[in-house]
């Protein structure tokens, strides 16, 4: 047994106990920093795979930002936990457990049975790399062969956006989400608030520059800007904007609204929608990067943010 | 090694399949930022362009071979995504579009954008044209991916409409039905990676040739169905869809229940009978037809039992939708090999028929609520007099589920029973008739509640809308009339299956489920029947009382066990049930 | 043993583990948790099938991985989506009345029931 083997086995207990600390224990705040720790994990396990890009994504998007909406919700939920339902009797655990693992069980058959030598669209994904002019595969997949999934999937962005605001109370629409948050303008968080927004925005920008041919893009840079905003926010050094801001809402659409427009481009000028020229596809496809980025980043702070609770003016 | 590729290549005027899809998504992002104010607007300069592209479809699919295919982005698959529509999307997008419009002109005075009011209306029409929007992505998607988009997209434009008004239940309903629906997304997505491992594309048509009988896919199969079963609310996975759908505005409702299970449920249908149709052997089907049993019988009683209106609409939905589950037997034979289209065009018609009738049945509904203030199905008498139009609108959408000619219930029943005898499976058509009955019993009883006579008129507190009440009739109109249409252009019918009009024989097949409805009804429902101060009534309970006590009795049986089975740790165990169900008795089939 | 077959386990655990959650927990948070961790699984189930599909100089194959980074901003649309709902839940009907009785029975109470 290598070396190398020795340490995935090792990650691979580690991830699993966390997984089943963070369903068993009592506390559901610890749970979410069990949550957490596992996301930053399982991120180590997309590098050991070699997927760079999803690594990216899933520390950021999946354990970071994810963590903490969970940790911020677990707060805010931590006083009523000792009066919630009980757990369910020890027949149902039981039972649950066993399904549970028999599920787990016939995927693992699954997974070890798939054939060899594994089919494959790597080949086909570099060798048609050419048409776009960028070099990160992954990029090209989302940008341009599956280009439809990734903008219905900016769609799905703003209809959370839309869920989440429609929770709001009749009184607080068109104003500003979550609470407006007081820090010492001298303290800590202010001073970081300071420190890290100009370096946090450099690299937002340089992953989304660099994800043309390296790992990285859009989804990567806008969570590095969402959470340079949060920061800001919770610093008490800006406000969330209110939600009938058109500018703000300008923002929201601006990512799938630039994607619409230039594949309705390549319908009327070009062979197909979704259809870039090969002589203007990267610049198109950097263009519709930054908007999507702008979008992403600001979708994901207000996701977090949550509904409308203040009216704009105070 | 695999057969060869088909060869794919963009047909002419599939261009339309595009714009199917991006003109309501283009109306999300303008309404979204345009403003409250303008969001009703958009929806309304939308829906022309939307019905014109239907019909579009719909008249250029003959002309085309039945088919149509475009590449996106000119990349053929498996690198790119194709759209593809034959006639069952043809239709499918045309009866949305159809139940969308008459929506909206429902829903344009309850959700006008006011000063006061912005946060609903802004939510309603953004969400209609994404629930459009996705739908039409649904019914042309080429990709089993872009499909698990669309179908995320669906969920997330249904689950806010849920919890519209802002109360604490309807919360608490939005909330369980987000997180089934997770679950079962996560499902279908699992059994789309194995897919991909096995075969390295998730394009439909380049599966269809190349899937086999192989334990992968076979476990795929499980996974995928039972997610979309979770989706679409298929007994015993339905836990979340009475409070759902009975707790929304009227509105959206006719949307949820009429549209919105029919996206993951046309899912299903692309899976079984265009990715893998050698697959299933004889159990599955025949598993899935017996869960449809279970749930006409189980929530058709439940139905009965209901005080209030709205549910007791949904928890009809929930009979009909295990009808719709009756195809499957019968469209796959005895020898679990796909054997015709027949039972599936019946399936596929009796989709279309609940969409547009229980549409119309939840606005007409939606305008009795409004009118009374209330809808509990003992304080309707007299409704009749008071808002006719709303209760014509519900006794035609009624009368149209019930399988009245010339309504698409009663071609898709005729259908489906043919293939049952001509298949052998005669067990299948006990349900069918049985299923025809149980609606038959709701349909009566809601109707003999607000046929009789007040004993002093009814003070409405708001006043009917004319414009509400023509949409609902419009849609129930439509069910009822969909025994016309040229099918044949579109779905796999038999030569000469046209229908006899108003014939002696054909009267009869309406009338006897409705009297056997009728007897279920007095039978079944538990609250004070309209005539129970009456001679007759009370000779009749002389003769049929003690009977009654023990229907009740049973009723109220099935009725602890149906919450029993809706609990959140029961559903979902039979949730993993079912895959296992699924996988083993396919396992079994082609071993 | 190589990574596959020791991810791939791994993968299939995550499932399990995230189901068992899912059934067995009461609170919504909970179960918002272990949706998560089911999802990560299956996202994980696609890094593995894209590690055997590595080839012409892509250590991984650039379709699911593409596939995962989609599915991981809808699940974390999820996440925040059902989470504004919990917290307007308990803001709206209080600690008090968190597992009082719907209209609809006596258990559409997804944290009771």
């Amino acid at each position: 047994m290598s070396i190398a083997t020795l340490f995935e086995i090792v990650l691979a207990a580690v991830v699993l106990g966390l997984a089943i600390w963070t369903i068993t224990v009592s506390e559901t705040y610890s749970a979410a920093v069990g949550f957490v720790a596992y996301g930053l994990l399982v991120a180590l396990i997309w590098v050991r795979l070699d997927a760079v890009d999803v690594a990216m994504t899933e520390a950021a998007i999946g354990g970071g930002l994810g963590g903490i909406v969970l940790l911020g919700a677990a707060a805010r939920l931590r006083e009523s936990e000792a009066m919630t339902a009980e757990r369910p009797g020890r027949v149902v655990r039981l039972c649950a457990a066993a399904l549970s693992a028999s599920i787990a069980m016939v995927l693992a058959v699954a997974v070890l049975i798939l054939p060899d030598p594994a089919p494959t669209l790597a080949p086909t994904v570099i060798s048609n790399a050419g048409a776009t002019g960028l070099a990160n595969p992954v990029t090209n997949v989302l940008m341009a062969f599956r280009a439809m999934d990734t903008m219905l999937e900016k769609v799905v962005l703003m209809l959370a956006i839309v869920g989440v605001w429609s929770l709001a109370s009749d009184q607080a629409w068109g104003g500003r989400p979550g609470p407006r948050h007081e820090a010492d303008p001298n303290g800590v968080l202010a001073f970081l608030a300071r420190l890290t927004p100009p370096a946090g925005i450099v690299i937002g920008i340089y992953l989304l520059w660099t994800g043309a041919d390296h790992p990285g893009g859009a989804f990567q840079g806008g969570a590095v800007l969402a959470s340079m905003w949060l920061l800001v926010i919770m610093a008490g050094l800006a406000d969330t904007p209110p939600v009938s801001s058109r500018s703000l809402r300008l923002i929201l659409v601006a990512g799938p609204g630039v994607f619409l427009v230039v594949g309705l481009g390549g319908l009327c000028f070009g062979p197909a929608f979704l259809a870039y020229p090969v002589a203007f596809a990267k610049p198109l496809i950097l263009g519709i990067e930054v908007a999507m980025t702008l979008t992403i980043a600001a979708t994901l702070a207000l996701l977090l943010a949550g509904a409308p609770e203040r009216s704009a003016t105070r | 090694m695999p057969p060869p590729a088909p060869t794919l290549t963009t047909t002419t005027g599939s261009v339309l399949l595009v714009l199917s899809i991006v003109v309501p998504v283009a109306g999300v992002l303008l309404a979204f930022a345009l403003g409250d104010r303008y969001c009703r607007l958009v929806v309304f300069t939308v829906m022309p362009f939307g019905i014109a592209i239907a019909a579009a479809i719909l008249m250029l699919l003959p002309l085309s071979e039945g088919h149509l295919v475009y590449l996106l982005g000119a990349w053929p698959p498996p690198l790119g995504v194709a759209l593809r529509a034959d006639g069952l999307s043809a239709v499918m997008l045309a009866t949305v579009a159809i139940v969308i419009c008459a929506v909206a002109i429902f829903a344009a005075t309850d959700f006008r954008p006011t000063e006061a009011k912005t946060r609903a209306p802004f939510a309603f029409w953004i969400l209609l044209l994404a629930i459009w929007g996705a739908l039409n992505t649904i019914f042309v998607g080429g990709d089993l991916f872009t499909l698990y988009v669309a179908l995320e997209l669906l969920t997330f434009a249904a689950v806010p409409l849920v919890s519209l008004d802002g109360r604490a239940e309807t919360l608490r309903s939005a909330l369980r039905y987000l997180l089934f629906a997770l679950l079962g997304s996560v499902l279908y997505l699992s059994g789309t990676a194995l897919l991909y491992g096995l075969h390295g594309t998730l394009d439909i048509l380049l599966l269809s040739h190349r899937v086999s009988v192989e334990p992968g896919a076979l476990i795929a199969a499980a996974l995928m169905t039972t997610g979309l079963l979770a989706k679409t609310a298929l007994f015993p996975l339905h836990l979340w869809l009475p409070p759902a759908h009975a707790g929304a505005p009227a509105a959206a409702s006719a949307i949820l229940s009429g549209l919105v299970v029919k996206g993951s449920f046309f899912i299903l249908l692309r899976l079984w009978f265009d990715v893998m149709p050698a697959l299933p052997g004889f159990a599955v089907p025949q598993l899935l037809a017996a869960l449809g049993a279970g749930a006409i019988v189980f929530e058709s009683v439940v139905a009965l039992r209901q005080e209030r209106l709205k549910l007791l609409i949904a928890y009809s939905t929930l009979a009909q939708i295990g009808y719709l589950f009756l195809m499957f037997p019968l469209a796959f034979g005895a020898s679990g090999r796909l054997e015709s289209g027949q039972a599936l065009a019946g399936g596929l018609l009796q989709a279309i028929s609940h969409a547009t009738a229980k549409a119309a049945m939840f606005m007409a509904v939606g305008s009795i609520y409004g009118g009374l203030g209330h809808d509990r199905i003992t304080g309707l008498r007299g409704v009749a007099r008071a808002l006719p139009l709303s209760v014509l609108a519900f006794a035609l959408g009624g009368i149209a589920l019930m399988g009245l000619q010339p309504s698409g219930a009663s071609l898709a029943k005729e259908l489906l029973l043919q293939k049952a005898m001509s298949t052998g499976q005669w067990w299948w058509a006990i349900v069918l008739q049985a299923g025809g009955i149980f609606t038959a019993a709701y349909v009566v009883l809601v109707l003999a509640h607000a046929l009789a006579p007040a004993d002093e008129p009814i003070a409405l507190i708001s006043p009917a809308s004319r414009s509400r009440d023509l949409a609902a009739l419009a849609l129930a109109l439509c069910s009822l009339s969909l025994g016309l249409m040229p099918w044949e252009h579109y779905l796999p019918l038999p030569h000469g299956g046209a229908l006899k009009l108003f014939d002696l024989d054909a009267l009869s097949k309406f009338l006897l489920p409705a009297m056997g409805g009728a007897t279920l009804a007095i039978l079944l429902s538990p609250w004070p029947h309209p005539l129970a101060c009456s001679a007759v009534w009370k000779n009749l309970m002389r003769v049929l009382g003690p009977f009654r006590r023990t229907c009740l009795g049973f009723g109220g049986l099935v009725e602890r066990g149906d919450d029993a089975l809706r609990q959140w740790p029961a559903a979902s165990i039979s949730l993993v049930v079912v895959t296992l169900l699924l996988a083993a008795s396919m396992f079994a089939a082609n071993s | 043993m190589s990574a596959v077959t020791v991810f791939g386990l791994c993968a299939a655990a995550a499932v399990g583990v995230g189901l068992y959650g899912l059934i067995t927990n009461p609170q919504p948070l909970r179960k918002i948790i272990a949706f998560n961790l089911l999802g990560s699984g299956v996202f994980l189930l696609f890094g593995i099938i894209g590690r055997r599909g590595a080839a012409a100089g892509s250590g991984n194959d650039p379709v699911p991985q593409a596939l995962v980074i989609t599915g991981v901003v809808v699940a974390f649309s999820a996440t925040a989506l059902a989470i504004a709902l919990t917290l307007r839940l308990f803001e709206t009907a209080g600690s008090m009345t968190l597992r009082s009785r719907a209209p609809t029975g006596p258990n559409s109470d997804p944290s009771a029931g």
